[in-house]
């Protein structure tokens, strides 16, 4: 079958931005001195096994960023023409999950119905909970479930436990090879710790992964794990879609901040006068203005615009996400200023210092200095501002979605999930699931974020050095 | 120190000048009145007289920034953007989509919106500060290090799970206080309870670890080192030496917020049924009333710059080595 490549504009940015990162990582192995403080992060356990589940969940983010529309299957081969729905990598990885779906709500691991209905029992029609279509539909009553679900975990945590056994296996074999030692010396090493790098954590860490990833694929083929929402799609997988839409604004937020705060707070501490007077008071106005009023007002005109323009949208999904990059681009561009004021004051210090002075005498254009001598030396407070900004944008993502200002209502997010199911906690019995998964897929996300980002503030700014 | 704060306020006009611009661009020069009468008005075919009605009833037949039909001052003056600003600068916010004056709702809201704000601010410094003084007196121990774990944790929920999970229990499942609403008066207890635990609660993790990180700064000082040198115990350096002169950043960082404390809570006001002016505009944002959304920008913008004025003005009290000239 023959598919269209769909390029999202937010799919755009987030590969450019990925290779953006790629060229920075191959510039800072290239340079001792700026390869020091990563390697003081990679010696610490907490903030490697964080950026271990932030990898997963990129990863996730990334195969979700790989987007296409099915052609249709009865369409001409010289003319063909595609479905309206965009998939993804992602989608096609999930399999059934997507298309599984109930009439309506389902408890986590449920094989009935959360509503009753009239069914028919042995030619008497009653009223009880229907069966699932898909949930449990291969057991023959009730009481297989137990059984079966202790089976699935079981199975689950072999699957788990032998591939992560496999891959250390390989690891280690790999690693002594090329440390030019025994394995078993290697062994004994990382029992030890002694291998200069936290490698029992990590290994710890990528073990709980792969169990918990193999218990839920092995649970997830038979049942729906966090239960299924209003319309009966399987909120796990709402869940692990809406990783893509955290992302997204965690990181391209960041994308618009950067130059904005970059070039303005260092022009206004290099240049002083009236570029000062005039960078000041802009971010002065842009900071009296409260955030989310500011916000909502810019996310509601581009609603307008984009209600009062439907031709230039081919798809909902192309409409949702042209809603999600406004909705980065207005973050961005009303969350630079902290930035650019500390980029301001660090550049009034550094611009007297006597190599600036000395380039500025030497008759080194601007241009070159700022490049070379000013930005060099306050990019460790850029790097700080980024990881420390990601878990804070992702939070505010749920709270914009609530207030209404958030991303598209049709948009897979946590925001929206929580929403959604924020009025059912009144039902009885209480239909918690929807809620309990978003929450619980921001706060590790969010966690493993903050936990990185102290590693790295820790490692980069001198002053935290002895904090601890 | 009259004429600086005079002086500073006077700095205020242009920056409040500029919020009426950005404002106003953000609302009539993407959104023409146009577009905003034919929004309100709803109807898809709605008559152009309809429409000219409209922008009459609201000020909104004039042209936008320069009116050309008019001589010398006029042309500046008699536009959209003069008159509204103008009238902003006086207090004058006019009326919201639903007919009712903004001035008026802000003032009888006020009462409410601070009737939680105000203890919130209270009593989450005192508990922050407790927290982080614990955390920094048993530093370096395990009991610092789960402190220190516990509020990354907290700060890693999202505050709506607070609201909901607070809503769910204390309310709903206990019984023991209303989920939502307000009454007049000392009836209002119960009401302000909740929400002021749940705010409180959730502002634990964020506030008492960066208050640790100042105590921790101070304590690295030299006087400190004085203080112990000369014998007092470790308790009385921390209470009379460290938390005093660790208070001038936590006050200064404080005052900015005092007057926005006016403005509310946007989320915990909705979701808590109290009248106040963040559910006034969380309201208005959902409704798509922009008077009342530009009024409440204007209104968050001038008490931000009486934040400001006010900071600088404790920085000197606090703190005698600063003179404000």
């Amino acid at each position: 079958m023959s598919v269209q490549a769909v390029v999202l504009w937010t799919d755009a940015l987030i590969f450019l931005l990925l290779a953006a990162g790629a060229g920075l990582v191959w510039t800072i192995r290239r340079k001792e001195h700026l390869r020091a403080p990563w390697a003081a992060v990679a010696q610490r356990p907490m903030a490697m096994a964080a950026a271990l589940v932030l990898a997963v969940f990129v990863a996730i983010g990334l195969l979700d960023s790989l987007h296409y529309r099915e052609r249709l299957p009865d369409s001409p081969a010289d003319a063909p023409q595609y479905a309206v729905e965009v998939l993804s990598v992602f989608d096609a990885l999930m399999g059934d999950l997507r298309t599984q779906k109930e009439k309506t709500y389902s408890a986590p691991l449920a094989m009935q119905l959360y509503a009753k209905e009239f069914v028919e029992h042995d030619g008497v029609t009653v009223r009880d909970y229907p069966r699932l279509v898909h949930g449990g539909a291969h057991l023959a009553d009730a009481a297989a479930r137990q059984p079966d679900i202790a089976r699935r975990v079981a199975v689950g945590l072999a699957q788990g436990l032998a591939a992560s056994l496999v891959a250390f296996a390989v690891l280690a074999v790999w690693r002594a090879r090329r440390a030019g030692v025994a394995a078993s010396a290697w062994l004994a090493d990382w029992r030890a710790g002694r291998l200069g790098w936290p490698a029992r954590t990590l290994a710890g860490m990528a073990t709980l992964l792969a169990v918990l990833g193999a218990v839920l694929v092995q649970l997830a083929d038979a049942y729906h794990v966090f239960g299924t929402d209003k319309v009966g799609q399987d909120v796990l997988y709402i869940g692990l879609k809406s990783i893509r839409t955290g992302l997204v604004i965690g990181t391209l937020t960041t994308l618009v901040t950067l130059p904005l705060a970059i070039g303005l707070g260092i022009a206004a501490g290099y240049f002083r006068g009236w570029v000062d007077d005039v960078i000041q008071y802009v971010y002065t106005v842009l900071n009296s203005i409260p955030g989310v009023l500011l916000i909502a007002a810019a996310v509601l005109i581009v609603q307008v615009y984009i209600e009062s323009n439907p031709e230039r949208f081919d798809t909902a999904a192309a409409r949702a996400d042209i809603r999600l990059l406004a909705l980065c681009v207005i973050m961005g561009v009303t969350s630079w200023t902290g930035l650019a004021r500390l980029l301001r004051g660090e550049t009034l210090k550094l611009r007297t210092l006597d190599y600036v002075e000395a380039a500025r005498a030497f008759g080194v254009t601007h241009t070159r200095i700022l490049g070379r001598h000013i930005f060099p030396n306050v990019f460790h407070l850029v790097l700080i501002a980024i990881v420390l900004d990601f878990s804070g944008l992702v939070l505010a993502e749920a709270v914009l979605s609530y207030v209404g200002v958030g991303v598209d209502p049709t948009m897979y997010s946590w925001g929206n999930m929580i929403n959604g199911a924020r009025l059912e906690l009144a039902r009885e019995p209480v239909v918690w699931w929807q809620l309990g998964a978003a929450f619980a897929f921001m706060f590790t996300l969010v966690l493993a974020a903050n936990l990185f980002a102290d590693g790295v503030r820790d490692a980069f700014d001198p002053r935290m050095e002895r904090r601890r | 120190m009259l004429s600086y704060v005079l002086r500073r306020l006077l700095y205020a006009f242009p920056i409040l000048i500029g919020v009426n611009l950005l404002t106003f661009a953000l609302f009539f020069v993407v959104n023409t009145p146009d577009d905003m009468a034919r929004l309100q008005l709803g109807a898809k075919h709605v008559t152009a007289e309809a429409i000219e009605r409209w922008k009459a009833e609201h000020g909104y037949d004039k042209p936008l920034l320069l009116n050309e039909t008019e001589t010398g001052v006029q042309t500046l003056t008699n536009t959209i953007f003069f008159q509204h600003s103008a009238a902003m600068f006086a207090f004058r916010f006019g009326k919201g989509d639903d007919g009712r004056d903004i001035g008026n709702e802000i003032r009888t809201r006020m009462g409410p919106s601070l009737a939680i704000a105000l203890p919130v601010f209270v009593i989450g410094l005192l508990v922050n500060i407790t927290f982080a003084l614990l955390m920094v007196f048993f530093r370096s121990t395990y009991l610092d290090l789960g402190g220190v774990v516990l509020c990354v944790m907290l700060m890693s929920i999202s505050g709506l799970f607070y609201i909901i999970a607070g809503q769910y229990f204390v309310a709903k499942l206990w019984n023991l206080l209303p989920i939502s609403g307000f009454a007049d008066g000392a009836d209002a207890l119960p009401f302000v309870l909740l929400p002021v635990l749940v705010s409180v609660v959730a502002g634990i993790g964020s506030g008492a670890r960066w208050y640790r990180t100042i105590f921790l700064e101070e304590i690295g000082k030299d006087y400190v080192r004085t203080a112990r040198a000369k014998g007092l115990s470790e308790v009385r350096v921390l209470f009379r030496h460290v938390l005093k002169n660790g208070m001038i950043p936590i006050l200064t960082g404080a005052v900015v917020v005092l007057p926005l404390l006016f403005m509310g809570s946007l989320i915990t006001e909705s979701f808590f049924g109290i009248p106040g002016l963040g559910s006034y505009t969380i309201d208005a944002i959902q409704a798509q009333d922009f008077a009342v959304v530009r009024a409440m920008v204007f209104l968050g913008s001038f008490l931000y710059i009486v934040g400001l004025i006010l900071t600088d003005i404790s920085y000197s009290w606090v703190d005698p080595r600063v003179r404000l000239r």
